[in-house]
């Protein structure tokens, strides 16, 4: 690949390069294209991707993080049904001995009338460590990652070990 | 004439089948005792005696092969990670070994799972773990618990390959026999049980038939291939796929009744027939065994009524549920018994029908709806077999008086229960002189011949035993 002057290229760089993400769609939601899209991308910039498909339930996306010693999982959610899938995400991977373990949500997680803001804080109260607005960019999420597993390698982060 | 002689050593008999390779034809069938826990010779100077009595003289064979579920059959322990995935794909290898598995063990094992692995005493136990790059500390730990017991049975190690060494190191240096092999999960989702499967042949061949004394009987066959289990699914996979030019019967389904289990043995991928269904869980292996160790014939007849429902079997055989509880007490009693009157052969047919049914229900795969936001959509886990074309029925209560056709039939999908995907419409085969295993202990060395056998001794059911209705591929 030739880079040309302003070619915005994002690959994993530092201590992101060759982790496990685990990717898929929460819940009851067919919607795939978005998702793949993500997967694809994430590989091309130098991750191991697991990629779970549609219609995955929350503890699938734990049991394959678990087998594959996973740094993170990026779950999908776009019928509007996020936050009630979502729902104990983060103490099913503490059960499942994946307590330091880095996830991220995206999709079309805002309902309603709800401010991005709010939504976002409210999956932040579930413990997960960024969730995205719809619209992003997938730059963006490989930037993020980028610094969320630098920021771990330097504070000494042992993620996907089941403890 | 080129002979071969194939032996089953069983755990009720010894069993030989004799056949002329040339033709090819069986040229016949002896039997003695099971006398594997005293001295296997007995069995099989019996079965031998039997045979020449039938033929006037024995032929000189240029093979004699042997397969073996005698003394408790090949045990195994398979431990695995994650239950749904690396500990499943263990199971499965060991169950495509022909294997029996009397315990199956995921994530970390216990005190306890260490106290319940030796009290099992397995034959071989299936060491996996994490995928390649995966998890390492489960494994790890679960290898230097059993570096611990107190058991000197070979460990097959088929798990995350970056400890693969290290962990054979930790068990070799206490003392523990380790055959490595491949991940059985190399990839989250990918199944890769083949390698295994070969490593616990191989484990069996060198060790355990020495191990349970199969091989004072050395001078009477030439090798102990692998177990009858796997002898079984070899003929089946042989069936299914035929051998150079000959054509096989394509995809299929070998229900095996016995007294003590029901084996199924399915020879399709199984993928989705139909447009827009999605396929969740791990993939199937093309050629997969299923046992069913609660519905043994005799071991079990209780429990197969129980599952059933007594109402149906009384409804099915005609008999009284006085009479009923009379001759399930009579077959716990005996669990060699055959069935004598006409009321025991009605209920025993019964009994066969229920196992049938409920063993390959389970084998078979299930379709439910979900309903979505976009609409329902069906998802599908395990095999779609309602394409599948041929199912065959080998087995004890087969040949002893239960009506095949009765019998086979509840192999078929029932519109009562629509989420099972068993199969729609195939055609009812019967292995009539019980030669599945022998054609699969055959294919290694003459695999025409061996599916002119399987092939010839394939009867439609509802036709009497005769050569001039074998069933032939198409």
């Amino acid at each position: 690949m030739t880079l040309e002057p302003g070619d915005i290229v994002e690959r994993a760089v530092g201590p992101a390069v060759g982790r496990t993400l685990v990717t898929g769609v929460i819940g009851a939601d067919t919607h795939i294209v978005g998702n793949r899209i993500l997967s694809l991308a994430l590989e091309k910039a130098g991750f191991k991707v697991i990629s779970l498909g549609a219609l995955t339930p929350a503890e699938d996306f734990i049991k394959a993080a678990v087998e594959t010693a996973a740094d993170a999982i990026l779950v999908s959610s776009l019928y509007g049904q996020g936050e009630l899938d979502c729902r104990g995400f983060r103490d099913i991977c503490v059960e499942a001995g994946l307590e330091g373990i880095l996830l991220y949500v995206g999709g079309n997680l805002v309902v309603g009338k709800r401010s991005w803001e709010e939504t976002e804080r409210a999956y932040f109260v579930m413990g997960f460590d960024r969730a995205f607005p719809p619209g992003i960019r997938t730059p963006e999420v490989i930037r993020l990652l980028n610094k969320d597993f630098a920021r771990r390698a330097i504070a000494g982060h042992r993620p996907g070990a089941v403890e | 004439m080129t002979a071969a002689l194939l032996i089953d050593f069983g755990s009720t008999y010894t069993k030989l089948r004799a056949v002329d390779l040339d033709r090819p034809a069986l040229l016949a069938a002896g039997q003695g005792p099971s006398t594997v826990t005293t001295d296997v010779t007995i069995g099989m100077k019996a079965a031998l005696a039997d045979l020449e009595h039938k033929l006037g003289k024995l032929p000189v064979f240029k093979y004699r092969l042997a397969s073996s579920s005698a003394a408790g059959g090949l045990k195994m322990v398979t431990i695995g990670l994650v239950r749904e995935l690396t500990a499943e794909a263990a199971r499965q290898a060991a169950l495509g070994a022909g294997a029996k598995l009397v315990g199956a063990f995921a994530y970390r094992l216990t005190p306890a799972d260490e106290k319940h692995v030796v009290s099992l005493a397995p034959d071989i136990i299936l060491l996996a773990g994490g995928t390649d790059g995966g998890n390492v500390d489960v494994i790890r730990h679960n290898a230097q618990r059993l570096a611990g017991l107190g058991l000197d049975c070979p460990v097959v190690l088929a798990g995350n390959r970056d400890v693969g060494e290290e962990i054979a190191g930790l068990l070799g240096a206490r003392g523990k026999i380790v055959h490595l092999a491949e991940n059985v999960m190399p990839n989250f989702g990918e199944l890769n049980i083949d390698p295994a499967r070969a490593a616990i042949r191989r484990v069996f061949i060198d060790r355990i038939v020495h191990a349970k004394g199969i091989d004072r009987a050395a001078s009477s066959f030439d090798a102990v291939l692998m177990p009858t289990p796997a002898a079984v699914m070899e003929g089946a996979r042989l069936l299914a796929d035929g051998i150079g030019n000959r054509k096989g019967l394509g995809d299929l389904l070998v229900v095996d009744i016995g007294g003590a289990t029901t084996d199924v043995h399915s020879v399709a991928h199984g993928n989705p027939v139909r447009e827009g269904v999605i396929q969740h869980g791990l993939p199937e292996p093309r050629v997969k065994r299923t046992v069913e160790g609660d519905l043994g014939m005799r071991h079990n007849a209780a429990t197969i009524v129980a599952a059933i429902g007594h109402t149906r079997i009384a409804q099915r055989s005609g008999v009284s549920d006085a009479t009923i509880e009379r001759i399930l007490a009579a077959f716990t009693a005996d669990v060699e018994r055959l069935p004598e009157s006409p009321e025991e052969i009605a209920f025993d047919e019964a009994l066969a029908w229920a196992a049938v049914r409920i063993a390959v229900e389970r084998h078979s795969g299930t379709a439910k709806t979900v309903q979505t936001a976009q609409g329902p959509v069906v998802v599908q886990i395990g095999k779609d077999l309602t394409a599948l074309g041929t199912v065959i029925g080998t087995g004890g209560p087969l040949a002893h008086g239960a009506t095949p056709a009765t019998v086979l039939e509840a192999a078929r999908a029932d519109p009562a229960q629509p989420l099972s995907l068993r199969p729609a419409a195939p055609r009812l085969l019967v292995d009539g002189d019980y030669m599945l295993y022998a054609a699969g202990l055959l294919a290694a060395v003459e695999p025409d011949a061996a599916l002119a056998l399987a092939l010839g001794s394939l009867r439609p059911v509802g036709t009497k035993r005769s050569h001039e209705q074998t069933y032939q591929a198409s």
